[in-house]
């Protein structure tokens, strides 16, 4: 306390030590949530209002995330905006597992949180089956203040390295484990009576 | 007796060999199977240049419907709809495709737009266009079992379970 | 075979009728649609061949591309960097919708149709409507400020979707500040839809018999408001695209499609209007009250990407025109049919009455059942046409929903249109179509 008081009344040469500690963990997870890029992966309805977030208005240029690479390799946060379908669930997961560590996962709309309105044969019901979420943003479709809530939400919780420490446990994240009987040709007959 | 009949038969409008029918303000022709072709190329000549829509109806869950005309009623039904720019009119084709010989010819090489159509209704009915270029799923992953539209298809709807109510 | 003559400078010329022209007749190239499934594309590739210099490629476009309009995937075959052709492969955003409708009643059809083109849900949930409308028989009956509430809303769509088309575009084609632009103008009318809606997107607003509510107070200030500060900005956009040669060369020329294969391939809209079609339904086949409203109809000469980009901008300023139209004519009114069927009774009187009680109660969880009977029902979306085809068995739910979406058939043309194009083209012809895949795939 008195050497913030110090620096309060004198500037830098309040300072008694020309040198500050702190923790390089701290300092890289408050540079990850400040410019935390997404993955555009947009899909319906929500992927409208999640490009009108980063539009003039909304503005998540203020929050660092403005940048959607096309690349997954070259990004962070995924945001899921929209109803994922059977056919595109493959799809998903391959883009998800080409995003390098340390990477989250924002589940935008009720479509991607839990399958929404459609509670039929087509949509996944919920993309936490596929990946793991961190956060979810409910909505049909979420305002741009939702979703910015939910990045913010984020955020802090990278700030904070919550979720490191609950990937360290949960060995990597993805709790998915493929066995040996799950192969890609697997006709699937949900729904026949 | 024979003349009220012939009177009755006469009253029946008919378009190319098909029935006609006024549905809502609609016209409506019902074409066997074997007409179809024909009489959409003789439509095409008339001036209804656009083929708008094709799609399927599953009536299993509407077995005692009627048609009239001396129509029998199938399990499907592929319903055309056909646009005239020139004349500024539509007209609505209506095919029986039974359940155990669900194909019907394609209108690809009348109206090309139709390849999406035919391979959407493919997929989710199960009736196959004989003559169509790709005559493969387009809305489903290509592996998939089951056509979705069908009646007898049930919707793969999930129970939900809401916190707090008895489970 | 009919023998048609005709008269031409070289003497009597025998014309093949409408039915004999097949496919190979009406298209320029039948050979542009790549027709291959995806397991004989990935097979191809892991046949070893020699590698002469002429070898094509077939690559994969999406479905996750930052310029597929969404989740568009598009199997190209390419020599070097053109595209000889190409197969846009679908249903990636497969929703079953028509297979919900058949679940839901039809008060609540309007929630689902809303969501297939989610640019413009207003049209859709339009549709919809005029389709049970006529199912029930109420079609002549609805109150008139209903009709012009929904051609207000109806135009403001159009212009939000057509903003957005700009916006995209321009994203496409490398003017990334069109795309801020754009969304700017668009959240001008989002905060119209929210205040008169509830919703800035999927609004489920237009229902069968009417509207859910009327317009709030002071709404003639908010859509003057809108339509006093677009002119300015569309010169704007206009000095940074129209008349910039960068903006000509990309787009001139590129992804030309003729009158002919436009209505063989079913589409419709912008794609139509642009090969010199003058085919608008809001004027040849009017519905609500456009037979009394003055517009034009834009029509373009070459059938290229830059026709398309020029409709679409001035169709912003023909529905601005339109709804300066209803502003002067708003009448007062029902905002929907007093139907006792139909609609609800005021939420005010619920508390007094019984019988205001379960009426209320019964139209919002059994639903009102409709008449035996199908229809077709077409409007024109800012894509093309949409219709709506509905078989009623009677029951408080659609026997069968089926959505004549314009961008499902409007994705046809695309191989036609990319054939002997540069990749880079591609892009733009995907942009210039302008699909939304929510209605492609429902």
């Amino acid at each position: 306390m008195g050497a913030i008081q110090n620096i309060v009344d004198d500037g830098l040469g309040g300072m008694d030590h020309n040198f500050v500690t702190a923790r390089i963990e701290d300092l890289v997870k408050w540079a990850r949530s400040r410019s935390s890029w997404g993955a555009s992966f947009g899909l319906a309805c929500c992927a409208i209002e999640m490009m009108g977030t980063g539009a003039s208005h909304y503005d998540i240029s203020r929050f660092g995330m403005e940048v959607f690479r096309a690349s997954p390799r070259q990004a962070d946060i995924m945001i899921v905006a929209g109803r994922v379908s059977q056919k595109m669930a493959p799809v998903l997961r391959q883009e998800y597992d080409q995003m390098m560590e340390p990477k989250w996962v924002i589940s935008m709309g009720v479509c991607a949180s839990s399958g929404g309105m459609f509670n039929n044969y087509a949509i996944v019901q919920g993309v936490d089956q596929i990946v793991p979420v961190d956060v979810y943003a409910p909505g049909c479709p979420p305002t741009p203040e939702t979703l910015i809530h939910a990045i913010e939400t984020l955020h802090q919780l990278i700030e904070d390295g919550e979720i490191m420490h609950r990937r360290a446990a949960n060995n990597g994240g993805a709790g998915v484990e493929l066995t040996s009987e799950l192969s890609a040709h697997t006709s699937v007959t949900i729904g026949t009576k | 007796m024979s003349d009220s009949a012939d009177t009755v038969e006469n009253a029946v409008e008919t378009q190319h060999g098909c029935p006609v029918q006024d549905s809502l303000g609609q016209r409506v022709l019902h074409v066997t199977r074997d007409q179809y072709v024909s009489v959409i190329k003789v439509l095409a000549d008339e001036g209804y240049e656009m083929c708008v829509d094709l799609t399927g109806v599953d009536y299993l869950e509407m077995p005692h419907r009627t048609i009239g005309f001396g129509i029998q009623p199938e399990r499907f039904e592929v319903v055309v709809n056909l646009l005239s720019l020139s004349q500024r009119k539509r007209v609505r084709l209506r095919v029986q495709v039974p359940a155990d010989d669900a194909t019907l010819p394609t209108l690809f090489d009348v109206h090309p737009g139709t390849e999406a159509h035919e391979r959407e209704t493919f997929d989710m009915f199960g009736i196959v266009f004989t003559g169509h270029p790709d005559m493969t799923r387009i809305l489903m992953p290509e592996d998939w079992d089951g056509h979705p539209l069908r009646k007898d298809y049930s919707q793969g709807s999930i129970p939900v379970q809401f916190k707090g109510a008895h489970s | 075979m009919t023998i048609i003559s005709a008269g031409t400078a070289e003497g009597g010329q025998e014309l093949l009728s409408r039915s004999e022209l097949t496919a190979k007749e009406l298209l320029r190239e039948v050979g542009s649609v790549l027709r291959m499934s995806e397991t004989e594309a990935a097979l191809l590739a892991e046949v070893e061949t020699e590698a002469p210099e002429d070898q094509t490629m077939i690559i994969n476009m999406g479905p996750q591309h930052p310029s597929t309009h969404g989740v568009l995937r598009l199997m190209l075959e390419l020599q070097g960097e053109t595209v000889l052709r190409c197969k846009p492969i679908i249903g990636y955003l497969h929703t079953g919708m028509e297979k919900t409708g058949e679940a839901l009643t039809y008060m609540q059809g309007g929630t689902n149709v809303t969501r297939m083109d989610y640019l413009s849900p207003l049209n859709n949930e339009l549709v919809f409507s005029m389709a049970v409308e006529k199912l029930l028989g109420i079609d002549g009956d609805i109150p008139e400020r209903a009709v012009w509430m929904r051609m207000l809303l109806s135009e403001l769509n159009r212009m939000s979707s057509h903003l957005l088309f700009l916006a995209t575009n321009g994203m496409d084609l490398g003017a990334v500040s069109m795309m801020l632009y754009g969304w700017r103008e668009r959240e001008d009318v989002l905060r119209f839809f929210q205040k008169v809606t509830g919703l800035r997107m999927n609004h489920n607003f237009i229902r069968p018999g009417g509207l859910a509510a009327d317009l709030p107070a002071g709404w003639r200030d908010d859509v003057l408001a809108i339509l006093e500060g677009l002119p300015s900005r569309l010169e704007e956009y206009d000095i940074l695209m129209t008349g910039q040669p960068i903006w000509r060369e990309r787009l001139q020329g590129v992804g030309v499609i003729t009158a002919q294969e436009a209505i063989a391939l079913g589409a419709t809209g912008p794609i139509l209007r642009s090969t010199g079609v003058a085919w608008d339904l809001r004027r040849d086949m009017p519905y609500l009250h456009y037979d009394e409203l003055e517009f034009d109809v834009i029509v373009g000469q070459y059938g290229d990407a830059y026709d398309r980009y020029s409709i679409r901008f001035n169709e912003i300023r023909e529905s601005m025109r339109i709804v300066y139209q209803v502003l002067e004519r708003m009448p007062s009114g029902d905002f929907r049919i007093q139907n006792k069927k139909v609609t609800p009774p005021p939420r005010a009187r619920i508390d007094e009455s019984m019988e205001a009680l379960i009426h209320h109660f019964k139209i919002f969880t059994e639903g009102f059942k409709v008449p035996e009977g199908e229809v077709y029902v077409a409007i024109e979306s800012p894509r093309g046409e949409i219709g709506c085809y509905i078989v009623s068995d009677g029951s408080a739910n659609p026997y069968r929903m089926h959505v004549r979406a314009p961008s499902f058939v409007n994705i046809q043309t695309m191989p036609h249109m990319m054939r002997g194009g540069l990749v880079a083209d591609a892009v733009a012809v995907i942009s210039s179509v302008d699909p939304v895949l929510g209605e492609v795939d429902r």
